[in-house]
């Protein structure tokens, strides 16, 4: 029986993102945090509240709002012992920190033969339908599974989200950690105590024979409830999480598409180059001769993330979709 | 207090002054070191055994000098794309840097770095960087993580006047002044980012600008080694001691290009400023004209180093020429710890 199995109790995501690192903290003196607002204020979405009362203004260092200034500090407290999370208070910030973490971070263990490493988390956030406007909303974790020597993870549970988080601190790489607005406060099983979850084995969420789909981050909820939806109506959907996009379990995806024949891929990001055109190109060429129909993926819509509720609902991949694409691939349209 | 016993006084000021001779000497030998090096990259280069691009900095020698002997092996620094300089003053070996450039299996990044990215762990050189500014960060996050672990260790954050156009410098320095952070940032002014006048591209004050952060900041004549030194020593000491970054900008030239192919440069400089600074301001000439003067060496001496740093330079340049490119199998090893 599995850890998870065996527990009972239930937190929320952002509890268990939360304990993750405390437990991390505690085992392991050269963790700590840098970011904005992450001491006394514990961010602006209260993920590490308690923390800098546990471990002090040294270890949870709140900076200046100069995201690439301590990105930069973070690389090279990384390259000298210590293995920093640096806090990027929106994932929209990517474009800030972008040199400090795809010219550096990325490189410096490739460009130095071996002999430097760079073990940070970036700890960042995506997601959109916060009403926030074109800035602060969208899912651009496909920018950095661009860049060879970065690790990027996109949990989609409290139990994955602690599992995960632990993996990415203990990594010799430097990881970028997504996690979605909308899910903080989503509970879920987490076990006390350390386990952790390895990069690159994807999870399969619910079992099904009919299609498969593939959803990162909070389109696994998604893919989910299309899949209650489509039961109802005697179509049987297997939904994958990834868990992470860089490294991507490759075999996971082919096999369940190999099996049911058909596969929808479902991200936050923009469909254009996006997460959902790598993942569809890869089930096209691995499953080929067992598919019964292309591929096909459902992004965010490809305009900058509108304000107003009604515009910005229409851009973001809804469970609805998912269930009316489903039901053309299967036929039952 | 006990009394001095005059004889052994004396005898401790004349190991003092023969350690101090022979860091003098050392000095000399390490500037004539990079200067020979980077002739021979030059040579390299415009006889096609060099590959990509190479940013001599024959002239600046006494700063990358000047600075690294006011640190220790432990300390950290990191470089620019102008490093070549940096990275021998720090310690790193002729032969392992030449078999760098020339992209062999042998070198100091087994070939995957090049000129621009040269990292030397063991003594402390975390790495030259391509990108103007970007190291800025790495050195400040090096100091951080000193203070964390509770070294006494400094960095040192070399950059060109160019730089100072990045806005990360004054995102750091303002952190590294708040937190207290042994960092001294060391601006190289060789008065040209890249093709253009510094005057043209940096308002106002330079060291005003550290100033401004409450950075201790100072302005000197980079061509003057001693200067260089004796300000970088009480600057180390500074941060060493707990009491914060230092700014330090060091006016000096470079004799070549911005880079080996920048050839024809009377658009951006005229010859008679490049002929007045190597001929009037030129840091070995300085440098050896005040040892003779002080009898620390003579002529006879200087030819000795001139033709031991020879030697070794032919002999590393033969030993990178002989050296194997990396196995092909490497270029998809070390993407991941």
């Amino acid at each position: 029986m599995s850890m998870l199995e065996m527990t009972e109790r239930e937190i929320t995501f952002s509890q268990a993102i939360n304990e993750a690192l405390a437990e991390e903290m505690r085992r392991d003196e050269s963790v700590f945090i840098i970011g904005e607002d992450v001491a006394e204020a514990g961010t602006p979405f209260k993920v590490l509240s308690g923390l800098v009362e546990e471990f002090g203004t040294e270890r949870v260092i709140d900076s200046p709002i100069s995201e690439s200034g301590f990105t930069g500090i973070g690389v090279g407290a990384a390259m000298t012992g210590m293995r920093p999370v640096v806090d990027i208070m929106f994932g929209d910030f990517m474009t800030i920190i972008m040199d400090q973490i795809a010219n550096q971070a990325a490189k410096i263990h490739y460009m130095s033969g071996g002999k430097l490493k760079v073990p940070m988390v970036v700890r960042t956030n995506l997601g959109a339908s916060r009403r926030s406007a074109a800035q602060h909303s969208q899912s651009l974790h496909v920018w950095l599974s661009h860049i060879p020597g970065l690790k990027v993870i996109l949990p989609s549970t409290p139990y994955d989200a602690k599992g995960l988080m632990k993996t990415a601190i203990r990594d010799d790489n430097p990881v970028v950690f997504f996690e979605d607005k909308m899910m903080f406060q989503d509970k879920g099983k987490v076990p006390e105590g350390d386990y952790t979850i390895p990069f690159g084995v994807a999870d399969i969420k619910k079992e099904g024979t009919d299609i498969t789909l593939i959803g990162t981050s909070s389109m696994v909820q998604v893919a989910l409830e299309a899949a209650d939806h489509l039961a109802q109506i005697g179509i049987s959907a297997e939904v994958i999480d990834p868990r992470t996009i860089l490294p991507l379990d490759k075999k996971t995806l082919i096999d369940s598409a190999i099996k049911t024949s058909r596969a929808i891929v479902i991200d936050e990001g923009y469909a254009s180059y996006g997460v959902t055109a790598e993942i569809a190109s890869i089930i096209a060429d691995g499953a080929f001769y067992h598919l019964e129909t292309p591929v096909k993926r459902i992004g965010a819509m490809d305009v900058p993330i509108p304000f107003s509720p009604v515009l910005e609902d229409l851009t973001i991949p809804s469970s609805k979709m998912v269930v009316n694409m489903a039901k053309t691939l299967c036929g039952r349209s | 207090m006990k009394d001095i016993d005059p004889k052994t006084s004396q005898v401790n000021s004349i190991e003092k002054s023969r350690t101090e001779h022979e860091q003098w000497l050392h000095m000399y030998r390490q500037m004539l070191k990079i200067r020979k090096f980077e002739e021979n990259v030059n040579q390299l280069y415009t006889t096609a055994k060099m590959p990509g691009l190479s940013h001599l900095s024959i002239g600046q020698e006494a700063v990358a000098v000047g600075v690294c002997e006011s640190l220790r092996s432990d300390d950290y620094i990191t470089s620019t794309h102008r490093g070549h300089g940096h990275c021998l003053a720090k310690g790193a070996k002729t032969n392992l840097m030449f078999a760098e450039l020339l992209g062999k299996a042998s070198g100091y990044c087994s070939g995957k770095g090049g000129s621009m990215h040269i990292a030397d762990q063991e003594n402390g050189n975390l790495g030259a960087n391509a990108i103007v500014g970007g190291s800025a960060g790495i050195a400040t996050g090096a100091a951080l993580s000193a203070k964390m672990r509770g070294t006494d260790q400094v960095a040192v954050c070399f950059f060109g006047d160019g730089a100072l156009g990045q806005g990360i410098i004054y995102e750091v320095m303002n952190m590294s002044s708040l937190w207290k952070l042994p960092v001294i940032y060391v601006c190289e002014n060789n008065l040209y980012t890249e093709y253009t006048h510094y005057t043209e591209t940096t308002a106002g004050n330079i060291i005003g600008r550290a100033k401004a952060f409450h950075v201790h900041a100072e302005e000197i004549d980079g061509q003057d080694i001693r200067k260089v030194f004796s300000t970088t020593r009480k600057l180390v000491e500074k941060a060493r001691s707990g009491d914060g970054p230092s700014f330090l900008l060091c006016k000096t030239y470079r004799y070549y290009g911005h880079h080996v192919g920048d050839i024809n440069r009377t658009y951006y400089r005229s010859k008679e400023e490049e002929n007045e600074w190597k001929i009037n301001r030129d840091p070995l000439k300085i440098f050896a004209n005040w040892m003779i003067n002080d009898q620390l060496i003579d002529a006879p001496g200087l030819e000795q180093i001139e033709s031991d740093v020879q030697s070794e330079m032919e002999d590393s340049v033969q030993f990178a020429l002989d050296s194997p490119y990396p196995d092909l199998n490497e270029v998809d090893k070390h993407v991941y710890a």
